[in-house]
């Protein structure tokens, strides 16, 4: 379903991805996890057409998404690391602009709504608006929006991040149970070891924008003779804590944190 | 159409919802009014111009409309950055279609607020030469609002941060308001500040209106009508450009 084969890009003098490399099969749940700053989520983003990679080759469902952009964007949903709902619209508005930018026509648009607003638990708040709703709520409302076109691909950016347990486990039985019914292929990155554990059929770990192992979670630890993931992860890894500079979306949210007091 | 006509309704629709936005842009207007208007106002009137509330009424609601339409590129630098863009970004529509949505949107909510602020003038004084000249001078308004309102997405394409916006208020919203012969009369100008009122936009923006809601215009209606088209194909051609290469 996905294939990255040889993908560099550079920003100026900086390497974020470094000849990677993997595959994603048709119906799977593929984490893609690594330390802040490993290439991960422009590695998303190249694959959802918002970059294009500096060199190397990029296809989902068999078609380019540097050739090929509205095609790719018609069969992926995605739920960014940041919120991307509009705060100021209800629910329903915000799943019926979704459906309108898809060309979903109204009337599947309203049955496909509708059932996943169901599904996620969501149905009862369908005509609050999103500045009201809890984290947990916001991001359940994200992937049912990201569903909403009946994708081939889900791409999940750090969902749970600042998610309590409960919020977190009702996720990733959301979205294991969608995997089931509707077999579409999700692509997750998470810091939480735990999370792509439990749900994850294959785990790519990048770093410094290098796939450093990829496999089941149990050949990732049988590999480096750990218990846990976490431990794979960290042998892989290292113990160095990685440092981001501060994005303009950090500096956004300090800003918005200011005007808020 | 859909696409433009939904991104469209999700501006007006925030707008309508936000109270406090409606209320808050009225400060300024009301206080260019109350103090400009009726400060001034005697001296004017020695000078042998006439009523200055009937001259800068014109100038307060080219005002209000270019300030609102230019906090439509925050609005996007918002949504950029952590919001509602990323989504429409991704999604399997051209871009043009995205920005024509968004600007058109951003214009409609300029000219909401200069709809209020026209009635704010008369209820504080001022009346039009001719009711009938009143439709007209709307659609003078409303191109003023797709031309700032184009800018301001070329503008919010452009730039990443809040404070990047604070230097264009500083050094292109507010110059473009004080150049533009709102609160002042064109003639008898010194030769400098002559030519830089003939390149502001907003200067034929606000001529158009005042020639056709009191009938003293400095170019003529068809000129500052001429000069707008131009510059709005130019700027919504400019905005389409810049929005179109905005990297998430």
């Amino acid at each position: 379903m996905i294939r990255v084969q040889h993908v560099v890009k550079t920003f100026g003098k900086v390497t974020a991805v470094n000849d990677v490399s993997f595959d994603v099969r048709a119906g799977e749940i593929f984490a893609f996890l690594g330390p802040n700053g490993a290439g991960k989520t422009t590695t998303i983003k190249m694959l959802t057409t918002l970059l294009h990679p500096t060199s190397g080759a990029l296809e989902l469902d068999g078609l380019d998404p540097t050739t090929h952009q509205t095609e790719v964007r018609r069969r992926f949903g995605v739920v960014f690391q940041d919120p991307s709902l509009d705060s100021d619209l209800t629910a329903w508005e915000n799943m019926d602009i979704h459906g309108v930018l898809y060309h979903v026509p109204r009337q599947i648009r309203r049955e496909r709504s509708q059932a996943l607003l169901a599904m996620f638990e969501l149905w009862d708040r369908r005509q609050d608006l999103v500045k009201t709703f809890s984290g947990g709520m916001k991001r359940r409302l994200e992937i049912a929006r990201g569903l909403l076109h009946t994708p081939k691909v889900l791409f999940l950016d750090e969902p749970t991040l600042g998610l309590d347990p409960q919020s977190r486990n009702q996720m990733w039985t959301l979205v294991r149970n969608l995997n089931k019914a509707e077999g579409v292929t999700v692509f997750l990155t998470t810091h939480y070891m735990d999370e792509a554990d439990r749900v994850a059929d294959r785990i790519a770990v990048i770093d410094h924008g290098r796939i450093v192992a990829t496999g089941s979670s149990a050949e990732l630890k049988q590999r480096t003779g750990t218990d846990s993931l976490e431990e794979a992860f960290l042998k892989l890894t290292g113990t160095t804590i990685r440092d981001e500079s501060a994005t303009a979306a950090d500096q956004m949210r300090q800003v918005s944190r200011v005007w808020r007091r | 159409m859909n696409v433009v006509y939904v991104l469209w309704l999700r501006e007006v629709k925030k707008y309508l919802r936000s109270r406090v936005q409606i209320v808050a842009s009225l400060g300024s207007p009301l206080m260019y009014l109350g103090v400009l208007g009726f400060g001034l106002g005697p001296v004017f009137q020695r000078a042998g111009e006439g009523k200055y509330l009937q001259f800068m009424a014109p100038g307060v609601i080219g005002m209000t409309v270019l300030f609102t339409a230019m906090f439509s590129g925050i609005a996007m630098l918002w949504d950029r950055q952590f919001g509602f863009l990323k989504e429409t970004l991704v999604a399997p529509v051209p871009r043009l279609l995205i920005m024509i949505g968004r600007t058109l949107g951003g214009a409609t909510v300029a000219v909401l607020q200069g709809t209020l602020i026209f009635v704010v003038t008369l209820i504080a004084g001022f009346r039009p030469a001719s009711l009938l000249a009143v439709p007209l001078a709307f659609l003078v308004i409303a191109l003023i609002a797709v031309i700032f309102s184009a800018l301001a997405t070329a503008i919010g394409s452009s730039i990443k941060e809040m404070q990047g916006f604070q230097m264009v208020m500083n050094f292109l919203v507010m110059p473009l308001f004080f150049l533009s012969g709102a609160i002042y009369p064109l003639e008898g100008l010194p030769r400098v500040l002559t030519a830089l009122t003939r390149i502001d936009p907003l200067t034929y923006g606000v001529d158009g209106v005042r020639g056709l809601l009191i009938g003293r215009t400095h170019f003529g209606v068809t000129l500052d009508v001429g000069v707008l088209l131009a510059v709005g194909v130019l700027f919504v051609m400019f905005g389409a450009w810049r929005f179109s290469k905005i990297e998430a």
